[in-house]
């Protein structure tokens, strides 16, 4: 499986705080994005904006691939400090 | 070295000590910064805001950045903490203390730290004002801030 998690405009857009989904081999993030994206228009609008990805906690972008257990998080931009 | 994420206000002594006690070797020189909310923005008053962070992730990412303060500028010791949830107006919102054996080290650090963290650490304000709650927008001199320590003229 996969977790999946959102925070911030993501979270409120796409109106799932977190789910998961099966994951299947040689997945990366831009798959899981797209198939998000058919799923749920709610998804297409939370990822039309500029999107940050961590894959188990550290940054890294759509192309990274994807293993089972992973937790894949959608950001926007932060603004702490 | 230690990175707080709380909902409740800190005490800045207890902070410094925790600072000093933790500091190899004592350092020559300690700087503090203490960030509070504003009470306005580009478009007029606000009444408080509030925080979300991702558990987890946020002290990671602001632990990783301390290193990266220590490594660069041979710090003695680094803390941070960093609220989340909801803040007043003037409530104290983030605190950073670098130690160092020579002040400008120390000064380069926390400021270093502040710039980056506007950038690497997932935090995100809403703000309260004339009755919504609105996410805050990047802001472009906070992108700029944090590029200029990229560049290999600056330290």
């Amino acid at each position: 499986m996969i977790t999946i998690k959102t925070f911030a405009q993501i979270r409120e857009i796409s109106g799932r705080a977190e789910l998961t989904i099966k994951w299947q081999a040689d997945m990366t993030v831009d798959n899981l994005m797209e198939q998000l994206a058919l799923q749920d228009a709610a998804w297409a609008n939370a990822f039309t904006g500029n999107v940050l990805i961590a894959v188990n906690k550290t940054m890294c972008n759509a192309q990274q691939r994807l293993n089972d257990n992973d937790e894949v998080a959608f950001f926007p931009p932060v603004t702490g400090g | 070295m230690f990175a707080h994420i709380c909902t409740e206000d800190f005490d800045q002594q207890s902070l410094y000590d925790e600072l000093l006690a933790q500091s190899q070797p004592t350092p020559g020189a300690i700087v503090t910064f203490t960030g509070l909310v504003r009470d306005f923005n580009a478009h007029g008053p606000i009444e408080g805001m509030s925080l979300e962070h991702y558990p987890g992730m946020t002290e990671k990412a602001l632990l990783n950045l301390l290193e990266q303060a220590t490594q660069r500028f041979d710090l003695a010791g680094v803390g941070a903490v960093h609220r989340v949830g909801e803040l007043a107006n003037f409530e104290q919102i983030v605190w950073v203390g670098c130690g160092a054996s020579h002040r400008q080290h120390a000064f380069d650090a926390a400021c270093f730290i502040m710039d980056t963290l506007k950038q690497a650490v997932p935090l995100w304000k809403k703000e309260y004002q004339h009755g919504e709650a609105r996410w805050v927008a990047v802001k472009s001199s906070d992108e700029h801030a944090a590029m200029t320590w990229l560049t290999p003229s600056k330290n």
